[in-house]
């Protein structure tokens, strides 16, 4: 064996064990989790976990129910406001602004994802709350204040993932429509954004797992009530809150069962990673 | 050669600018209606833009500016009024890379009665039948129609653009060097198509293949920095030719 191969099997010995190295962290995360959420899942009950209605954990009353419908909830919410509004303005910003604009306006919306979520609490809390408790009523901490946060915090994400699939997108598509008299906005709708949907779901699977997994900004403006909202100005608690607001005090069977709630997380999310994947890749096969 | 001459487009002091360059050096061109004219020409020597003037697809360029006249069916089509969807459709272009959209092979063809609003079922239908029989297509794709339109052949892919472009029923088709991606058997094909083509439309085709002008064109147009040097019957051009630049290119000296 020569020198350069010594080396070439070195260096791939190396990267494979950062690689690993990687990977195993997360395996050690899943399994950590796991371990210490499953077995009291097992002493109570799946069934009273996932459907309990009651999270009352001095009287060893476990039920997630409520935390997972807020979760999903507000995570739909987030959804519906960021990414018409993400979409919207990548579309904009590629196809119809002229470029000059587009590279005024690509970095301020990226800007977005450096602002610390505590902040965006923060001034959830100063002016969305009060706003919707003297206009809509309710408390205002609700399902809608943090579905308004969190999609205002997932548009960067959807919006910087849609302009680089739109962009990828070749130039020759666009001529042959416009070829063929078709205006823009016809040309942006029936073939762009065909081409680019991969990357577009792409985009909002990354954006819904930032919603589902955001905490701090949530916890500020939810109102963090343990029970299942009975209208989107109602108080929400979210899996994650839940975690967060009680760990600092929990112990023993209380402890597990917030652990528990961090399987559940996790597995939601795998759940909904897949379900986007597929659609993704159904759609692309077509 | 054709017995009443009727002037399909008539180009007149076409200049065109990409930001300071000088693309296009006052063009006077009238072009054959059922005839196919084939302009040649080295690289850069303005003949693309040339073509691309005659349905305004310059237009979609940043920094291209033109002045002069083009007539299209008597009307001026860089007056201000001129309904772009509308000569786009009329007059329709054929590009160098095949680039069908990325949808089924069906939506392809019927794109462009779809965005001018064309939607009845029956009529759909009809066109899609008749656009890919006249490419020589609907034998081979019947049964695929709903597939996508990217797994096709090169071939199969420019001849979905072309019957695309004919499902619009234009009355000019513009190809931009149609065959430069495809190898030489499917390369006759193409031309063979061109010729059916003429009797219905009027072809006007880019290519630096100067055979291929030769064995398919009825004119035949020099392009050089942006002057066309000399157009004239394809026979003429290639024959006796009348200017020294010509003949340098068809002979080989240049270019």
């Amino acid at each position: 064996m020569t020198k350069i191969e010594r080396n070439e099997r070195l260096i791939r010995l190396c990267l494979l064990v950062v690689a690993f190295s990687a990977i195993s962290v997360l395996a050690v995360i899943t399994i950590f989790i796991f371990e210490q959420g499953t077995p009291i899942m097992f002493k109570y009950g799946f069934k009273n976990f996932l459907l309990g209605q009651d999270w009352y954990p001095s009287e060893k009353s476990f039920g997630l129910f409520p935390m997972i419908v807020g979760s999903l909830m507000v995570t739909l919410g987030a959804l519906i406001i960021g990414v018409p509004l993400g979409l919207a303005s990548a579309i904009f910003l590629t196809e119809f602004s002229n470029r000059r604009l587009a590279r005024i306006l690509k970095p301020f919306i990226e800007l977005l994802a450096g602002i610390p979520s505590v902040v965006y609490g923060f001034i959830g809390l100063m002016f969305l709350i009060p706003f919707i408790r003297e206009n809509l009523g309710g408390p205002g901490l609700s399902v809608l204040a943090s579905s308004i946060i969190l999609g205002v915090m997932i548009l960067p994400t959807v919006t910087s993932i849609a302009i680089d699939s739109i962009r990828a997108v070749p130039d020759s598509f666009r001529e042959g429509s416009i070829a063929l008299g078709a205006t823009k906005w016809q040309t942006v709708k029936m073939v762009i954004l065909p081409a680019a949907r991969s990357g577009i779901v792409a985009g909002v699977v990354l954006g819904m797992g930032r919603a589902i997994g955001e905490t701090m900004a949530v916890i500020m403006v939810a109102g963090n009530a343990a029970a299942i909202p009975d209208s989107i100005l109602a108080p929400v608690r979210t899996l994650t809150s839940n975690i967060a607001l009680e760990m600092a005090y929990a112990s023993g069977e209380h402890r597990q069962a917030l652990f528990a709630t961090g399987v559940i997380l996790f597995v939601i999310i795998m759940i909904l990673n897949t379900i986007a994947n597929l659609t993704s890749a159904r759609q692309k096969k077509r | 050669m054709i017995g009443t001459v009727k002037n399909i487009i008539e180009v007149k002091n076409l200049y065109v600018y990409y930001a300071k360059f000088q693309a296009l050096k006052g063009i006077n061109l009238n072009i054959q209606a059922n005839c196919i004219s084939a302009l040649i020409g080295p690289s850069g020597c303005g003949k693309s833009t040339f073509l691309r003037a005659l349905n305004r697809m310059n237009d979609l360029i940043e920094g291209a500016r033109t002045e002069g006249q083009v007539y299209f069916d008597g009307k001026n089509i860089y007056h201000p009024d001129t309904d772009l969807l509308t000569l786009r459709r009329r007059v329709g272009m054929v590009f160098q890379r095949p680039n069908p959209f990325p949808l089924s092979i069906e939506d392809n063809v019927t794109y462009g009665l779809k965005v001018h609003g064309l939607t009845a079922r029956n009529f759909l239908e009809e066109r899609l039948y008749r656009s890919l029989q006249a490419v020589n297509l609907w034998e081979e794709l019947k049964d695929r129609l709903d597939e996508n339109a990217l797994k096709l052949t090169g071939e199969q892919q420019q001849r979905l653009c072309i019957a695309r472009l004919l499902a619009l029923e234009p009355e000019v088709v513009l190809m931009d060097e149609p065959c430069s991606a495809l190898d030489p058997m499917a390369t006759g094909r193409i031309e063979d198509l061109m010729y059916e083509l003429k009797k219905d439309y009027t072809i006007v085709i880019v290519t630096h293949n100067m055979q291929q002008a030769a064995r398919v064109s009825d004119y035949t147009g020099y392009f050089l920095l942006g002057d066309l040097v000399e157009f004239g019957e394809t026979n003429q051009i290639f024959t006796s030719p009348q200017d020294k630049r010509t003949e340098d290119y068809i002979t080989g000296r240049f270019g």
